[in-house]
């Protein structure tokens, strides 16, 4: 098992490496200087300056050096400086980066528990009105475009009803403290979390009730019944567990999404989380900060995969010695 | 007589609407005594299985029991709830399947599956079941019980994971084993091995086997009484020795004509004709696992150093069990496999490293006969299509192609009409003479047919046996056989190769094989064949 997950772990660092060179020379293909850029916003944009800015930054050197000092620098967790924040790059992301795990794992935990439960629910009652009704909805759900539910969810729920707040972390100038904070963020955490996590719920109640459906047609099925056993456990113990397989690889490729994925989510919500943050860096054009979300997140997608692999040889023994 | 511990009376059993029939079991009548072996013999879709799932009360959803009884120690049955009906099963009738690697769960541990048995009703504890569970994977012998309990399915072979299930059967120690065609999906030797645990069990505890098959080999090896099944009826029941020695019914007597006879004569050898096709030194390894940097691959040497000729007009028989290579060797000859080394002469000229052009012009002499007509035939395209597509790949014209597949269609004795219809429309033993009139469209020289009858019952088989000899004859072909069915080996073979763990062990005339093999693994094998010895005390 350790054998495998340092394996693993070395294919991972190169992959990232071919990542993060990819995407350094991607950023240095689109046309621009960026210490022309940086000359023309301080208003000083002569020949001698922008040399000058050229030599601070290390633009002068060969493309090839450069790479190798961001690669040195990367490696030390520093991700350069945004210009435009006036922040390292790094400071900013993990600044941001709670908030976004915070949606992002809500999103994650209710479209995961409620998908399958559903899902369950549905394979258990094939073909009768429940089942045509979750199915539905699961439908309605996988059809309809995140940033039209989450404006609905908020007309609906805090401009209507006025129930949940319908933008924010946490309600600004209440300066709450303890328990009371935790309600607070909570109460904002609902209609984000719930609407990003619309789409995989459909997907994973969907491919519940179709796995349970397909797995309780094969023969071990028809071993267990043969013992006795009763139909409670042959549900849980034998279908749900051969049934699960399917989800677990989906999950992981949600998981890997955690991070970077919520750009449309938490613009229209006002989420301050690393979504808003690369929208922000893309409008802006503050390329060290795009290079290093993009670096945060595909760090982030190569973690889960190895996570859902680990746990795949926990679920699937055929997997795990062969 | 002793009362019996099973009786079924007047059972008919509805299928769904739409199927090609109306009841898959339609007012079968038989009794099951304590301390024997009843086998319920017929085809597929005879309804053979479908009685036994209605005696555990595990029939498919749609099917259902619409009349007579089933009578188990003074209650019928069909009338239990299914709260009832679970309490029966396991503990008083338990049941064994076809296939043991999907009949048991691939995620749980062999010893908590066994264990499950006792759980299921309630007995014993925890602690005891495991030592329960370990105990009886012993009594059903399999190797290192310890060790094997802690394993998942797919560790163990074939024969150990049947033992398995027939563990799992025995735990409460019912009185009636029903089991489905449990040797079917297993090799030759292991079929035996089980067949004697069956019969050993059965005696030591006086249960009562309900034995399904459809292999009379097998009939032959076990059976105390035998009842013979044609859609959904019971045409002839009577002890083992009256139905195989002498049939009443027809259909019986047909079953037992189709199947294929061992006594291999001494035909016209095919020795001083000219060789078509000669094989030296072929070797085929498959890798699996492994990547560039980290992990050490598995390699399995599937064909290993193998020599082989076939003359004009001949037939060469490839046996093997599962995992002998004896595929391989096949998919090596047409090319689907580029072969690690070794020559394959066609009429002289060597094919083993040939691409492009000149490898699509040498297919054209030799071609193949798979295994699954259901598999084998794009479902997609009309038969015609599927026939005509070689020659036309190869430059003839549409017009000829479509022309001279439906004279391939009558050579193969189906309708001319077939040209414009789809696969699925045809069955199983018509899809396989499709997949001949498609091997023969381009003229080959050789044929390879890789368990070409392996999924045709047996009178289909006996069929499609005739039609291969009869169109080698007339072509003039050059058959080779794979199969792990020892009997049509018999039946069609000029010559045998014998394969063993990717090597040519035995080679010879195919009655000097049978009659008198001379490696050990030939005996072995030719001795499991199941009904060998009562056919050769009926031959005197």
């Amino acid at each position: 098992m350790l054998r495998f997950i340092l394996m693993r772990l070395g294919k991972a660092a190169i992959i990232l490496v071919a990542i993060l060179t990819l995407n350094f020379f991607l950023i240095h293909a689109a046309p621009g200087d960026p210490a022309a850029v940086m000359a023309g916003e301080a208003g000083a944009a002569d020949a001698k300056f922008i040399a000058q800015l050229r030599e601070q930054f290390g633009l002068d050197k060969p493309l090839l050096t450069q790479l190798a000092i961001y690669l040195k620098g990367v490696l030390q967790l520093d991700l350069g400086y945004s210009y435009r924040q006036q922040m390292p790059v790094a400071d900013l992301i993990f600044s941001r980066l709670p908030a976004t795990l915070l949606l992002t794992m809500t999103a994650f935990v209710i479209s995961l528990l409620l998908g399958t439960v559903a899902g369950v629910l549905a394979s258990a009652r094939v073909g009768k009105w429940s089942d045509t009704a979750i199915s539905t909805l699961a439908l309605l759900f996988y059809a309809t475009p995140l940033y039209w539910a989450a404006l609905m969810a908020v007309l609906l729920f805090s401009v209507y009803f006025n129930w949940l707040p319908g933008f924010g972390y946490e309600t600004v100038g209440a300066n709450y403290t303890g328990l009371r904070r935790v309600l607070d963020i909570g109460q904002h955490l609902i209609l984000p979390a719930t609407t990003l996590g619309l789409f995989f719920m459909a997907v994973y109640m969907r491919m519940t009730r179709a796995s349970m459906l397909e797995v309780s047609q094969l023969d071990f099925v028809k071993t267990a019944r043969a013992k006795g056993l009763k139909p409670s456990i042959i549900q849980r113990r034998h279908i749900f567990r051969n049934a699960m397989l399917p989800v677990v690889t989906l999950a992981g490729l949600q998981a890997g999404q955690l991070v970077g994925g919520a750009v449309l989510t938490e613009t229209v919500f006002a989420w301050p989380g690393i979504g808003r943050l690369m929208f922000e860096a893309l409008a802006q054009r503050d390329y060290n900060l795009l290079l290093g979300v993009f670096f945060v997140s595909s760090a982030m997608v190569l973690l889960f995969n190895l996570i859902t692999d680990i746990l795949y040889r926990f679920v699937d023994p055929r997997i795990r010695v062969a | 007589m002793t009362d019996p511990v099973l009786s079924i009376r007047n059972l008919k059993v509805a299928l769904p609407e739409g199927a090609d029939r109306d009841f898959a079991v339609n007012d079968v009548s038989f009794d099951l005594y304590p301390g024997e072996i009843l086998c319920i013999v017929g085809e597929s879709g005879s309804g053979k299985s479908m009685s036994a799932n209605a005696a555990m009360g595990l029939l498919p959803d749609l099917v259902r029991p619409v009349g007579g009884e089933i009578i188990f120690e003074g209650t019928d049955v069909l009338k239990l709830s299914e709260a009832q009906m679970m309490k029966l099963r396991g503990k008083k009738v338990a049941m064994i399947f076809q296939e043991p690697m999907s009949a048991l769960n691939p995620l749980m541990r062999v010893e908590d599956q066994i264990a499950e048995v006792f759980e299921a009703h309630n007995l014993l504890t925890p602690r005891d079941r495991a030592k329960r569970a370990i105990e009886l994977m012993t009594e059903v012998g399999i190797p290192d019980p310890e060790k094997a309990a802690r394993a998942y399915p797919f560790q163990l072979s074939g024969g150990q994971r049947q033992r398995v299930m027939i563990a799992m059967a025995l735990a409460l120690e019912p009185s009636i084993l029903i089991a489905d065609e449990p040797t079917t999906a297993l090799d030759v030797t292991t079929q035996a091995q089980i067949l004697e645990l069956i019969r050993n069990l059965q005696e030591e505890r006086g249960m009562a086997v309900m034995f399904i098959t459809h292999d009379f080999g097998v009939v032959a090896e076990i059976a105390d009484r035998v009842a013979v099944m044609q859609y959904g009826k019971i045409v002839e029941a009577g002890t083992a020795d009256d139905v195989l020695d002498n049939p009443q019914h027809e259909y019986t007597r047909k079953l037992i004509a189709a199947i294929p006879k061992l006594a291999a004569e001494a035909g016209a050898a095919a020795a001083g004709k000219t060789p078509i096709l000669e094989v030296e030194g072929l070797n085929k390894t498959y890798v699996t696992g492994g990547s560039l940097l980290f992990s050490k691959p598995r390699i399995v040497h599937a064909v290993n150093n193998v020599n082989l000729t076939l003359a004009e007009g001949e037939t060469l028989g490839i046996v093997g069990e599962s995992g002998s290579g004896k595929s391989s060797v096949g998919r090596c000859l047409v090319r689907l496999m580029q072969p690690d080394s070794g020559t394959v002469r066609l009429a002289g000229h060597d094919m083993a490293q040939l691409s492009g052009a000149a490898l699509r012009e040498a297919r054209k002499s030799i071609q193949m006969i798979f295994q699954d007509p259901y598999a084998s035939l794009n479902p997609r395209s009309k038969v015609g299509r599927i026939i005509a597509e070689g020659p036309m790949a190869h430059g003839v014209s549409k017009t000829e192609a479509y022309g001279r597949a439906v004279k391939l269609l009558e050579m193969v004795d189906l309708d001319a009409l077939a040209i414009d219809r789809y696969p699925h429309e045809f069955s199983g033993g018509q899809r396989q003479r499709i997949g001949i009139a498609r091997a023969l469209a381009l003229e080959p020289r050789v044929i390879i047919a890789d368990e070409a009858v392996s999924a045709l019952d047996v009178s289909i088989q006996a069929q499609v046996l005739d039609l291969l000899a009869d169109l080698k004859e007339r072509l003039n072909l050059a058959l080779i056989f794979i199969t792990h069915d020892l009997r049509v080996a018999a039946q069609i073979c000029d010559r045998i190769a014998v394969m063993q763990n990717g090597k040519v062990v035995e080679t010879g005339p195919a009655h000097a094989i049978f009659n008198n093999p001379q490696s050990g693994y030939a005996r072995t094998l030719i001795e499991a064949i199941p009904g060998r010895e009562k056919e050769l005390a009926a031959a005197g």
